[in-house]
This record gives C-alpha cells, structure tokens and sequence, in this order.
C-alpha cells in the first residue's frame, strides 16, 4: 500500500479498476505532435512529497514515458508519453501498482484552463507596480514640491495610473457594465466609478497644475480590491477543482455483447432498449436494466438507501446507479441511458427549482443600499458647494473626495476576506466549499435533514455478532471469507483478520463460498445455501450462515452500523437550536432504529426521491431553512432543493456536484464544524460592514465639508482595508473539533489559500 | 534637478523590468504548483532514469 494512509477515505466499492482500454486512454490524451501525447489524470490520494517521488519514479521507468510531472496542489499529473513504445494502459496500472488511484478527468469540463485566476494575478502585478510608483512620486509632493516639479511628477503619475487603471481596471468595468446594463447595482459600480472619475479628475487638475491628484487614490484602490478579488477566486478554483478530483465520471461506456458474440464498447447515449450489457463485478450500472445470465449480489444503497446487499439473479430488474457486487452479469437494457433512474434524478434536480434560487448574496444586498447612498451624498456636496459658493470646480473636487473616501474598499472587502478566511479554515478540517453565498446560507439555516444510510450510517454492513453455533467457527468463516470482496465477507474477514485464507476456496454468486478441506466441505453464504432456512435467526437483522457438509454450524447477524459520533453531533446540533429530521429511502424498522438511537425524533422511512425533495419544499413553505445531509443518487434531487446542502466525498457524483459542502474526512463532526464557521462567518461579515459604516460615518463629513486632501484620502481608505481584513483573520482562531481519532487526522494538510 | 531626469526614469524601467520578470514567471508556469514545489526539497534528487531494480512496493 502507500506510504501512509490514503486521504480520501476510499470506501470498498469505489477502489474500481484502472481505467485499461488503450483507446479510450489515447482518446483522452492531447496530441503534442510527432508521436508525443500527454495524458492528464486525477491522483486524490496523494498527500505528501514520498507520494511525488514514487509516482514520478513509477512513472519515468517505462520505456514510453517522456515526461512525467505531479502537480500536488491540484493533484494531477501530466504525463508526456509516445504510445508507439507501448500501452498507454501501462501509465495507469503502474500507478495502481503502487497503490494509488488514478482516474480520467472528465475531459469537457476540465479542458478549460483557469485563464481568469491569470488574467486577475496579472492586473495585481500591473496595479501593484503602478501603486507603487506612484505612491512614491504622490509622497515627494506630499512633503512639498516645487509647482513645477510637482506638475512634472503629477504628469509621470498620469503616464503611469492611465495604462494600469484601463488594464488592471478591467474586472471590474466589465462587470459594473454588466450589472448596469441589466439596471442593477453591485459593488463594483461604486468601485468603477471612484476610480474613473477620481482619474479623470486628476488629469483635469494636472492639466490645469493644479495642486491635489488622486491618481494614487485610484491605482491603491484597485491594488487592494484585486487582492480581496483574486484570494476570493483562489478559494473558489481550489475547492472547486478539489471537488472536480473527486468526481468520478458515471461509466463513460458500457460493454456491449452482440447477438453473435462479438463484444464492443460503446458510448452511454448509444444505448437503446434491448442491448445486451456485459457488466462486471464492482461496476455500476449505467441504465436500467433486466439481468439475463449471471448470479450476483447488488449494492442499491446509493439507489435507495438500503444498505444491504442483495441477491439478484436472472430476470431481476436493476436500477441505473446500482453496484454490481460478487459476480460478472449479463444484463438486457430495458431504458435508454437518457429515461434510466440516473437521467430521472437529473431532471428531477433541474426541476427542483430551490429555495436558494433568487437568493441574494449579502454583498450584493449591502451594494444594492451602499451604492445609491454615496452617489446622492456625492451629488448633495456638488450641489451644495456649487450653489453655495458657485465655485463649481471646488464643488466637483470635493464631490469626488466623497465617492474616493467613501471608498468601497472596506466594504467590497469586508464580505470576501471572511469567507476566504473561512474556506481556509474549512479546508484545513477536509471541508470544501462551492461559494462563499452557501456560506451565508448554512448560517442561517434552523433545521438539518439527513439521509440515513452512508450519511448517519456508515453504508457498509458490520458484523454484529454470533446468533447461533459455537464461537470458534467465527476463525474459519473468516478464512472463508478472505476471498471474497462482498461486503459481507469483507466485514466478516475484518472480526478476524488474522485467519489465514483457505485454499481452493470459490465464490458462487449470489450464494456463498464454499471450500472443502480434510473435515469435509465448507459453505459459507446465506441461508438457502447453507440449509439453514428452516432455523430461526433474529429479526430485522440480514444474516450469513457457515455450513459443513450441508449441517449449520454457525449463524451470524450483520447490522449497518450507526457512525459512532453521530448521536454526539446530533445532540450538539440541537445545542445549536436545530430541527433535526431523518429522511431515508430505507424500511421503517432499521430508520426508526437509528432515529432513535441517535436521538431524532422526526424521521420518515421509505421514501422516495420525489418524496424526499417534498419533504424539503414543504420545510421551506413553513418558512424553514434546512440544510440537507445525504449522499445518495436518491438524494441529489434533495440536495439541490434544500437551502443549502452538504454530501460526503464517498456520496454518487451526481449527488456530490449537487451539494454546496463536500467533506472528505469521514466524519460527521464536520457538518457541526462547518455549521459553527457559518454562524462565525456570518458574525465577522456583520462586524466588517459595521467597521465600514463606522469609518464611513467618520470620513464622510470630512469629505462633504471638504477636507480630504490626497494624503488624507490614501492614509484613511488603507487602514479601512487592513483593519476589515485582520478582523476577518480572527475567524483563524478557536472552534477546532477535536481531531478524529483516526490516522486520517495525521494527513490533515494544513492549506491556507495563499 | 537634473540628476532627477535620469534617476526618475530609470527607477521606473528597473520597477518595469520586475513587473515583467513577474509576468514572465506566472506566464512560464513557476506558480502551477506551489505546494508540490515546497515538498519536492524534501527528495533527495536522483539522476534521471533510475536503473531498473528489483520493484519494490512502497
């Protein structure tokens, strides 16, 4: 295995295959010309510098390979290879070899570079130089130049501000042009319009040599928002493509059997009603389907919800989405991909319109009052200036003082800093966050609603004790067992680890193993298997039996455990005065089981996805704002209706791209530590927008009796910024949920974004 | 005054210079992967192809 544990809780079923087809590896590679290609694949395990070093190795060594470069921070790696040497499948199980997984990135969504994140580093670079220099010239004429030097440094600032305003400028024109084209107001027509009129101004007043300039008002303006704006976009891309890693693509093509034999591979879409789909064991379905031939056990908990895996057999009918467990099946597609239970979930989600839609970001709601406010105080000192003294250019000199001093700065910040400071945090606990407004969101909420299975429960079976037989036939089940990836099997092997693997032993799918040895034969499986249906086993519980020569030996009860911090998370969730509600696609017995045990007390069993995304809506008819838990296919639609939502990393992708918070360390402390930084943040963006209104009220009578001088202006709107901004850095502080006692917790990467 | 002239635009080429050593960098990819770049210190470099061994899983 790896040098240390794996990150990424990888749970059984999801350690698939290495991705072998030649063609489809070649197809998505890039073509780098003269036999080269380069083949970019996700790596979510590693997590240190020996994991570099053994992949470049593993890597390097075949003859095929020209290159081959990690990136850690997005965890990939490049690979430059010539496939005329050999196999591009090679790359992939050399890889695996060394025991980590390596997944195909989806190619549409992940062609596109983030040329924004460059675009916005690059302004930074040009206003940061331009401020500068500026400041350096605007500091000479501040302690009193000569008016001739003072006009010629006025004109090199000019020369300097003009160029980097129209480049460095450029995010936030387009976008105030965009809000105003739409009649709206954001933050960033407030920001445009100090920024161009204080420079317009200044070319006037240069022109005119005059004595104030506020060309380094304009250019330190813009200095500091892109710095706010490119943080922010950093957080964004980097949970963003953490979560993209993670994605793993439902099956990109499915194995077609012809009528004559004959195998192809073929693409989702191209599957019709009526083909015959070689599906083998640890694949998911891709549409629904009849089993033909083959005897296998199926995983449906994504599905359903229903933890247990069952026997399936031919003529059973299999839902798109569900696990192929023990044996190879052949199935006949009774859908086409685009009417199977996976594309019915997806249009449910479309549909589900959301009590978030039509949410309105705070930032936006305090730009929306923030904006009008100044531009009427800026007109009001225009007007009263003018008319008093009818000395208009002083008028407009001042009017400006007020739209520069009233800078936005402090409050374009105030909202972003946090949420970035908050998103570093979060990250650190292996929280990703899609956008600081579900930040705002979860803040809010009053009631939490879980799905059962893998999200309060751990999704896989566990043993949970001997019903029947004498206690020393557990060792020899578990030897039994070791062969076998059922679930069953893995958790019996897991109560005896130590069990030796017994030769000769074979799985029969859908049955058992049985094994013979000098004692006589072993068969260990369910009851049908072991002649052991006519004996009575406890209720409510999926059972497995251990046979020797037809006679029960043994009987052992299997239970879907409840997470072991699941009823301390819900009882400090209710500390916070949440609603708690269970809804589970589950039977009524094992739900109301694990409502009770964990201590919810509004739990509803055998539902349905479209019920469950009823459940939400009627939630947000009664005024109620519910943050959904849940990592089932059945619960995408849920996740996307609910007011903001949160899904394990081992969730189905489809629910993992639905929720706002995708927690990767396995824990349901996590929920609660993502739910306390909410209520934080939220506390910090109203303490930000009150330090901003506070200065406001004191630079705005400054600016409206005309008192703001250049300097005065440059001194008041940096410490405005530097004082929203170590305010928000307080949020680094406290809250953190007491380590998992896991080895996990060893790997947790400390990343604060930049 | 004079020597203000030249001094003045020399600064400024001299701060253009690092704005576009700067852009060159991010441009040249050094800034794709600043957390691998903090951990690969901590490998000892090896010449290229390491001569084929005896694989040894990690």
């Amino acid at each position: 295995m790896t040098c240390c544990a794996p990150a990424i809780e990888a749970s059984a079923e999801s350690i698939l295959a290495p991705e072998t087809n030649d063609d489809i590896l070649l197809g998505a590679s890039l073509d780098l010309g003269e036999g080269h290609y380069q083949l970019e694949l996700a790596l979510p395990d590693i997590h240190c510098a020996a994991c570099i070093n053994t992949i470049e190795k593993a890597l390097a060594q075949l003859p095929m390979v020209n290159t081959a470069r990690v990136n850690f921070s997005t965890k990939r790696v490049r690979v430059d290879y010539v496939p005329a040497k050999g196999h591009p499948s090679e790359i992939t199980s050399a890889i695996h070899a060394r025991g980590y997984r390596a997944f195909l990135l989806d190619p549409e969504s992940d062609n596109q570079t983030d040329t924004t994140l460059r675009d916005l580093v690059r302004a930074l670079a040009v206003a940061g130089f331009a401020a500068a220099n500026i400041m350096l010239f605007s500091v000479s004429i501040w302690s009193g130049a000569e008016p001739v030097t003072r006009d010629l440094f006025h004109w090199i600032s000019a020369l300097i501000a003009v160029p980097a305003v129209a480049y460095a400028g450029r995010p936030f024109f387009t976008s105030a042009w965009r809000a105003l084209r739409h009649g709206a107001l954001n933050m960033d027509v407030p920001i445009s319009l100090a920024v161009l009129l204080a420079l317009a101004l200044s070319l006037f007043e240069t022109y005119n040599h005059g004595q104030h300039a506020y060309f380094d008002a304009s250019v330190t303006l813009l200095f500091f928002l892109l710095i706010g704006r490119t943080l922010d976009h950093m957080m964004r891309e980097k949970a963003r493509s953490a979560v993209r890693n993670l994605a793993r693509l439902a099956p990109p093509h499915a194995n077609r059997r012809h009528e004559d034999g004959r195998h192809e591979k073929i693409a989702l879409k191209e599957i019709l009603p009526g083909m015959l789909l070689d599906i083998a064991p640890g694949d998911r379905l891709p549409v629904d389907a009849e089993i033909v031939s083959g005897n296998s056990d199926v995983d449906r908990s994504l599905v359903n919800g229903e933890p247990v895996p069952e026997h399936a057999g031919p003529g059973s009918a299999l839902l798109a989405g569900t696990t192929n467990l023990s044996g190879p099946l052949l199935v006949r597609a009774t859908q086409p991909a685009a009417d199977s239970f996976l594309a019915r979930m997806i249009g449910l989600m479309e549909a589900a319109e959301g009590s978030k839609a039509g949410y309105k970001n705070i930032a936006d709601r305090a730009a929306a009052i923030y904006a009008p406010t100044v531009h009427i105080l800026a007109l009001g000192t225009l007007l009263f200036w003018g008319l008093t003294t009818g000395n208009w250019h002083m008028a407009i000199l001042y009017a400006i003082a007020v739209l520069i001093i009233t800078c936005p700065c402090a409050l374009a910040l105030a909202v972003p800093i946090v949420h970035i400071v908050a998103s570093g945090r979060l990250f650190e606990q292996n929280v990703m966050m899609r956008d600081g407004a579900a930040l705002e969101r979860l803040a809010q909420v009053n009631r939490i609603a879980f799905d059962k299975t893998g999200t309060l429960t751990a999704g896989k079976p566990r043993l949970n004790g001997q019903f029947f037989g004498a206690s020393t036939f557990l060792a020899r089940a578990a030897s039994l067992a070791a062969i076998s990836r059922h679930p069953f099997s893995t958790a019996i092997h897991a109560a005896a680890p130590s069990s030796q693997p017994v030769q000769n032993a074979r799985e029969i799918p859908g049955a058992g193993i049985e094994a013979t040895d000098d004692k006589g034969t072993w068969r260990l499986g369910n009851a049908g298997f072991c002649n052991a249906a006519s004996l009575d086993a406890p209720d409510h519980t999926s059972t497995v039996w251990l046979s020797l020569d037809g006679v029960p030996k043994a009987g052992f009860a299997f239970t879907d455990p409840i997470r072991p911090e699941a009823a301390t998370t819900i009882a400090a969730l209710h500390q916070l005065g949440l609603q708690t509600t269970l809804l589970s696609g589950d039977r009524a017995d094992p739900v109301a089981h694990a409502a009770k045990a964990i201590g919810i007390t509004d739990a509803h069993p055998n539902l349905t996805p479209e019920q469950k995304l009823k459940a939400l809506q009627a939630f947000s008819d009664q005024g109620e704002k519910t943050v959904m838990v849940g990592d089932g296919i059945n619960d995408a639609p849920a996740l996307r209706a609910a007011y903001t939502s949160m899904a394990p990393s081992s969730a189905a992708d489809i629910g993992r791209n639905a929720a706002d918070f995708v927690y990767t360390n396995d824990n349901l402390g996590a929920v609660l530590f993502t739910i306390t930084i909410a209520r934080r943040a939220a506390a910090m963006v109203r303490q930000n927008f009150g330090l901003a209104i506070l200065y406001n009220c004191i630079a705005i009578p400054l600016a409206v009796t005309g008192h703001v001088t250049p300097l005065v202006a440059a001194i008041a709107m940096s410490s405005s910024s530097i004082i929203v901004t170590l305010n928000a850095l307080r949020l680094r502080w406290g809250d953190t949920p007491e380590k998992a006692k896991s080895p996990k917790a060893a790997n947790t990467r400390i990343s604060v974004p930049a | 005054m004079s020597s203000v002239l030249f001094l003045i635009p020399i600064a400024l080429f001299l701060g253009a210079l690092g704005l576009g050593a700067f852009l060159w960098s991010l441009k040249s990819g050094q800034y794709d992967d600043m957390e691998g770049a903090g951990l690969r210190i901590l490998d000892d470099d090896e010449p290229e192809k390491a001569p084929a061994k005896a694989d040894t899983k990690i």
